[in-house]
């Protein structure tokens, strides 16, 4: 099967500085694909290089089959939703919408019956006469969705689009463009640096760092089994064990992630590993308390259910978790 | 609630701006009040008798007509040659970044700095080295270099709140690079074009210094009105022609004006 989108060895350089540094990967067609890192990891000049913004320095790059190097923007079959929704203040949100529709030539009555439907499509029905300026952020957001899919893309690229939403708007949106991925069936390939919203949300997730892919996988591979420390830490949060510590466990001498949800206090079951230790602090987050425990001079992080009890600061404690937990990283950062 | 009651300024204050728009404006009245005049040899207070004669008088004279219709021209000219250059230099240095971007920014505006005669001078003897007969080509390329400041500045300050991400968005729709200009650069930055122009227009038809050096044998309405009025024969000739300048300028500014009142309004979906 062709991919969506594929990169070959894919690199853009910026004068000195290396933004995507030999990037290989593949998205599956009708794919929820995330790109995930810190600002400045390459993730979005990734998607830039997608919907050829960007020409790479070296390397191939391919749409469903396609060589896209040195094919402009407006001859690609893909969309973006920008970051700031980048929406024609000058016209109104249907011809916003229409806009893509009406530079290809298609007939007036056309493009307004299709603008109209995107538009209900998104839950703004009847909001066409408007101009972006009357609209809030959340609904913004919706029109240039809704703009870019009335183009019928092959690929949807969005660069973080909802990073200037605030968290219930956030957390909605999540879900209707999950549902709406699903039910159109388009590859959906997302840039974001919040790491709830990648795994969330997205079939498969590529890690960026330093304008490389740490790791690619699905969102349960690489929380669980993260490849580096820097995916380990980067993706939730994580106990990073060094070496010496993990060669006292029995393993092999390496870096190692425990996450700390699967830590349990006291000696519970058996065939686990059990460590002992002092509580250094502890914390109440509603959910779950949060317990730092000392053990051998290194600090782990134990996430505890609300409901279990809880030893006091300075009291020892006994640690148990499961040896199929304890993740072992390469040794590159 | 002192913004409730003190709206209206003080007595001193509406006099002293009163008299100032009367030291701008009076003038003007004088002007139109000598087109009408009886006396033609010179400007005597009041009037001796009213007439409506210099109009046909003006309107019958040939070098009136030869003298507007080359201003005319040499403006509409300029003008165009400014808005294509002007703008175009606006859009490289407003969007790209290369170097000695800020250098070609100055070069750009120094043109208008530079006292005129400066200029003038400039051109002229650049004209004689590359042995340029003076003709009408060479008032407007003198009248160019200043028109082309003023439609970059207009465009330079809209181009530079245009975010790039606009142009990006248009073309990742499937607009070609003159799709976008024509549907979305353009509507954006179309008043401040207009307002460049109308400047731009405006100051190359009452040119005199740069013309006097860079013209030949030809006049310009503004050069003409200067030699009519150190002859003085037909005097009031002179000021009907001022007062049909007044209208004739005053007439577009209105025009953009209304224009530009809802200015967020123009060039919607196209066809």
């Amino acid at each position: 099967m062709t991919a969506a989108v594929l990169f070959e060895n894919v690199s853009r350089h910026f004068g000195a500085v290396r933004a995507v540094d030999a990037v290989d990967l593949a998205v599956a067609e009708g794919e929820f694909f995330a790109m995930l890192g810190p600002s400045g990891s390459g993730k979005t000049t990734c998607l830039r290089l997608m919907a050829g913004f960007e020409q790479p320095t070296a390397g191939h790059i391919e749409i469903f089959g396609e060589t896209a190097e040195g094919v402009p923007p407006y001859r690609r079959s893909v969309n973006t939703v920008f970051q700031d929704y980048a929406l024609f203040p000058h016209l109104s949100i249907l011809d916003n919408v229409a806009y893509g529709l009406m530079v290809k030539g298609v007939a007036r009555e056309e493009r307004r019956k299709a603008a109209e439907d995107a538009l209900a499509m998104v839950k703004l029905p009847g909001y066409g006469v408007r101009r972006p300026g009357q609209l809030s952020g959340g609904q913004r957001q919706r029109v240039a969705l809704a703009r870019a899919l009335v183009n019928k893309p092959k690929v949807l690229l969005l660069d973080e689009p909802l990073g200037a939403l605030d968290l219930k708007l956030r957390e909605q949106m999540q879900e209707e463009l999950k549902s709406l991925q699903k039910s159109l069936g388009i590859t959906f390939v997302f840039v974001t640096h919040d790491q709830g919203e990648a795994l969330s949300m997205a079939d498969r997730i590529a890690v960026f760092n330093d304008g490389r892919i740490q790791q690619l996988g699905t969102p349960e591979e690489v929380y669980k089994q993260p490849r580096t420390r820097f995916v380990a830490d980067f993706v939730g949060s994580s106990n990073i064990l060094p070496p010496e510590f993990v060669a006292q466990l029995g393993a092999a001498p390496q870096f190692a992630s425990l996450r700390p949800e699967t830590i349990s206090l006291g000696q519970n079951g058996s065939g686990r590993l059990v460590l002992d230790g002092t509580v250094l602090s502890r914390s109440f987050l509603g959910a779950a308390n949060r317990v730092l425990v000392i053990v051998n001079g290194t600090r782990i992080n134990v996430m505890s259910p609300a409901a279990a009890s809880i030893p006091a600061e300075g009291d020892p404690v006994k640690l148990s978790f499961d040896r199929a937990d304890l993740h072992l990283m390469e040794a590159a950062s | 609630m002192r913004s409730d009651k003190s709206t209206s300024a003080p007595f001193g204050l509406k006099i002293a701006a009163a008299s100032g728009l009367l030291f701008l404006h009076l003038p003007l009245l004088l002007i139109f009040l000598y087109a009408f005049t009886t006396e033609e040899k010179s400007y005597q207070f009041p009037p001796p008798g009213l007439t409506l004669k210099w109009f046909a008088v003006t309107w019958e004279r040939a070098d009136v007509w030869q003298a507007l219709w080359l201003s005319v021209r040499v403006a509409s000219i300029s003008t165009m040659i400014a808005l294509v250059l002007g703008t175009l230099c606006a859009a490289a240095v407003s969007q790209t970044r290369f170097f000695g971007r800020e250098t070609i920014s100055l070069l750009v505006i120094l043109p208008i700095a530079l006292p005129g005669i400066i200029t003038g001078i400039a051109l002229r003897s650049a004209f004689s080295l590359a042995d340029i007969p003076f003709s009408f080509w060479t008032i407007v390329l003198g009248h160019a270099t200043f028109c082309i400041v003023v439609v970059y500045n207009n465009a330079v300050a809209r181009f530079r709140r245009v975010s790039g991400s606009l142009m990006e968005a248009s073309m990742d729709l499937g607009a070609n690079g003159f799709q976008t200009f024509r549907y979305i650069i353009l509507p954006n930055i179309g008043t401040a074009l207009l307002a460049g122009g109308m400047l731009a227009f405006a100051l190359s038809f009452d040119e005199v210094i740069v013309t006097t050096f860079t013209g030949g044998q030809q006049s310009t309405l503004p050069i003409w009105m200067l030699q009519e009025l150190i002859r003085p024969r037909q005097r009031p000739v002179t000021n009907v022609v001022a007062m049909v300048v007044v209208i004739v300028t005053f007439l577009p500014i209105l025009g953009a004006y209304y224009l530009t009142r809802d200015g967020d309004q123009i060039a919607g979906s196209g066809k």
